[in-house]
């Protein structure tokens, strides 16, 4: 009597609603469908999975809807949307990653390391096109110009970036001041990137006159970009510092400038660092600033205060759009995307330094 | 000199007490010049970022100024820098506006996905995951669009002129390399998303509990409850996400410069054809001298004038966001 009792509320509950297997009988029948309606219209793997998603979207929210409710119905529709964009979202990080990887590991060697485009022309492309023998040429000075720029972007921001986060959480009394720098630092991370680099090149225009193009012109450029930013995550790290630190440090009879550089700063370093790393991280790969900021080099320079610069970006834009050999741009084309794979390993490399500085030297507070 | 008046003061101490008080005060006027010197080096550091934007403004106006004085005939196009300048923005508005069209709902959906959909232990690293969208250099996407999307697409775009070509942005001739600014405006969209993602993803998650709750008690379901108390608590954000990913969209350079063949103003997005401001400067700055790079920096101050009008909108909508959050 009671296990019957139990059986029907079981089915009272249940009533109404599709058994678990329906979802699976539906996305079934729609891949077989549009398998049968891409062999129609010419087969093809994306086409197909395409013609099958709608499919299966709208046969099994129609299935809902008879069998559950058009509310029910909306909500399953939403949730297959919702997941579906997240698929669509992926996919194109998979491609990206994917081609740099296909097309960019053949062109690694000791060799693309460790020369520069120095004597390769078209016709050391043809020749190596001919006789099959591996593409000469390599990125080095595009490498050294990318540490270089990168590493005076660092010396100029960086400090400047520090001190303002600590002058508007340290000192700043939420003045007029304090609000025009917060809201311009801001309005800053919203610079496009070539803006920065044409503001870079006409102040060096005005002071060292017109066409003035070196790698630190570059680096200022960059800092422009860099400066908001480290400003931005500092000035976040050094709010979560506990007050009381700073006042046990004042009870002391510690000056105050003292208690920032030995308290405040030294229990936020972990943060600190870890957003300057993701800093130099976004401005490693721009390309634009330095496009009209240094020029374009295809030998070894070491000075950034005289003479053209290359960087990895710029490698890149220059081997694709004006391809050393214009009969053979296979050549450039694997230069261009081996340059990318070494660019998106040393982004790759700081996003996870940051996120290791900032997990290893996380201060121990006692919330 | 400021080390002078406190050895004087030092000396002639009135009270007594040589010993301890000169070596107190000594020390004081030490910490005390450390102290100023630090706090005027921050002030500095503060004063000097809102010189160098200030800075930004007036190097591009005084390099941009010749244009206002040449003579129209002399300016690329010959019709004086209004003509000249009037394409390309629109060029920009039209393929900033695919990106966001795109990346919006997108976004939203990746955002809902992550805070609201996706099981909880994994939701962390899908977001990790979309967050290296953001990570991957402009140029890299710009080189992916140039070699893989586009010749993708242009099968796409024959395929759209033969069947909808009758609708003026869909109109024949395709383009047969497929570098259109369609594909640059879906190279945006991706480049877009994770800001838009990850801004809207801090919103969704900070819709009171309370009120998912309640909504789910009365028996709404997961749609329901996400339009009745997550996209109402966060619609500011939302707008003000996709404002700042129209920033972005805006001032984006190599994408838009690797994979648009560029030209006149076109109507179609499956032609060749359009330009942005920022890829017409990157392509054209390296060679530029004299009146032509005048051109080309007034160009980019008009990009600076249009992203700063949208950015400070967006941080506007934002800030007054805040407000509302903390007073609930």
């Amino acid at each position: 009597m009671s296990s019957a009792l139990l059986k029907t509320r079981r089915s009272q509950l249940t009533k109404g609603r599709l058994p678990g297997y329906a979802i699976w009988v539906v996305l079934g029948a729609a891949v077989v469908l549009a398998a049968a309606v891409s062999a129609l219209i010419g087969f093809d793997v994306v086409v197909w999975a395409l013609i099958a998603a709608v499919f299966f979207v709208v046969g099994a929210t129609l299935v809902t809807a008879a069998a559950e409710g058009s509310r029910k119905a909306a909500d399953s529709l939403m949730t297959y949307l919702v997941y579906g964009s997240f698929v669509i979202a992926l996919l194109p990080l998979l491609s990206v990653i994917w081609t740099v990887l296909e097309r960019g590991l053949p062109g690694l060697s000791y060799d693309f390391f460790f020369t520069s485009m120095n004597g390769v022309t078209g016709a050391t492309d043809n020749a190596s096109a001919e006789n099959g023998t591996p593409v000469l040429g390599g990125a080095y000075h595009a490498i050294v110009g990318t540490l270089q720029i990168t590493l005076w972007a660092s010396l100029v921001s960086v400090p400047i970036g520090l001190l303002a986060a600590v002058y508007l959480v340290e000192y700043g009394r939420g003045g007029a001041l304090d609000r025009a720098i917060t809201f311009f630092v801001d309005v800053m991370t919203g610079i496009p990137s070539i803006v920065a680099g044409l503001f870079a090149a006409a102040l060096f225009a005005l002071l060292f006159g017109p066409g003035t193009r070196t790698g630190f012109v570059a680096s200022v450029a960059l800092s422009v970009l860099m400066i908001p930013v480290v400003v931005r995550s500092t000035e976040e790290m050094l709010k979560i510092v506990p007050n009381e630190l700073r006042e046990a440090s004042y009870a002391l009879g510690v000056r105050k400038w003292r208690t920032i550089v030995k308290v405040v700063v030294p229990t936020a370093i972990s943060g600190i660092a870890s957003g300057v790393t993701l800093a130099i991280a976004r401005v490693v790969g721009e390309t634009a600033p330095i496009l009209v900021t240094a020029g374009f080099a295809s030998s070894i320079n070491l000075n950034v205060f005289g003479g053209w610069m290359s960087t990895l970006p710029t490698f890149i834009y220059y081997q694709i759009l004006t391809p050393t050999s214009p009969t053979n741009i296979d050549a450039s084309t694997q230069r261009a995307w081996a340059a990318a794979l070494i660019l998106i390993i040393m982004v790759m490399l700081l996003n996870v330094v940051a996120r290791l500085v900032a997990k290893i030297f996380a201060p121990r507070t006692s919330r | 000199m400021t080390s002078v008046p406190g050895a004087q003061r030092r000396t002639s101490d009135p009270k007594g007490f040589p010993v301890s008080t000169s070596t107190l005060t000594s020390r004081d006027a030490a910490g005390k010049s450390g102290d100023r010197v630090f706090s005027g080096a921050a002030l500095g550091a503060g004063i000097l970022i809102l010189v160098v934007l200030f800075g930004v403004a007036v190097f591009l106006i005084i390099q941009a100024l010749p244009v206002l004085g040449a003579d129209p005939a002399d300016i690329t196009g010959g019709d004086g820098f209004g003509a000249y300048i009037f394409p390309i923005v629109v060029g920009t508005v039209i393929a900033a506006a695919i990106a966001l069209l795109l990346a919006t709902p997108l976004g939203i959906g990746v955002a809902l996905f992550i805070s609201h959909y996706a099981p909880r232990r994994l939701a962390m690293t899908f977001g990790y995951l979309v967050d290296l969208l953001a990570a991957i250099p402009s140029v890299v996407y710009g080189a992916w669009g140039y070699a893989v999307l586009a010749p993708q697409l242009a099968v796409a775009y024959g395929w759209l002129a033969e069947n909808l070509g009758w609708i003026p942005i869909f109109a024949g001739p395709a383009s047969q390399t497929g570098k259109t600014i369609l594909t640059a405006g879906i190279v945006l969209a991706v480049m877009v998303l994770p800001i838009i993602t990850s801004l809207s993803r801090e919103i969704f998650l900070q819709t009171p509990t309370l009120h998912e709750e309640a909504a789910l008690a009365m028996g709404a379901t997961r749609l329901e409850m996400i339009w009745m108390a997550v996209l109402p608590f966060a619609r500011t954000g939302i707008v003000s996400a996709a404002m700042l990913g129209l920033g972005r969209a805006l001032g984006e350079t190599m994408a838009v410069a690797l994979v648009l063949s560029g030209g006149a103003l076109t109507a179609s997005l499956i032609q060749s054809g359009n330009q942005t401001i920022a890829a017409e400067i990157a392509l054209n700055f390296p060679e530029a001298y004299g009146l032509r790079l005048s051109e080309l920096i007034a160009a980019g101050l008009v990009l600076f004038v249009i992203t700063l009008v949208v950015n400070i909108i967006a941080r506007w909508i934002v800030s007054r966001h805040r407000d509302f959050s903390g007073a609930n």
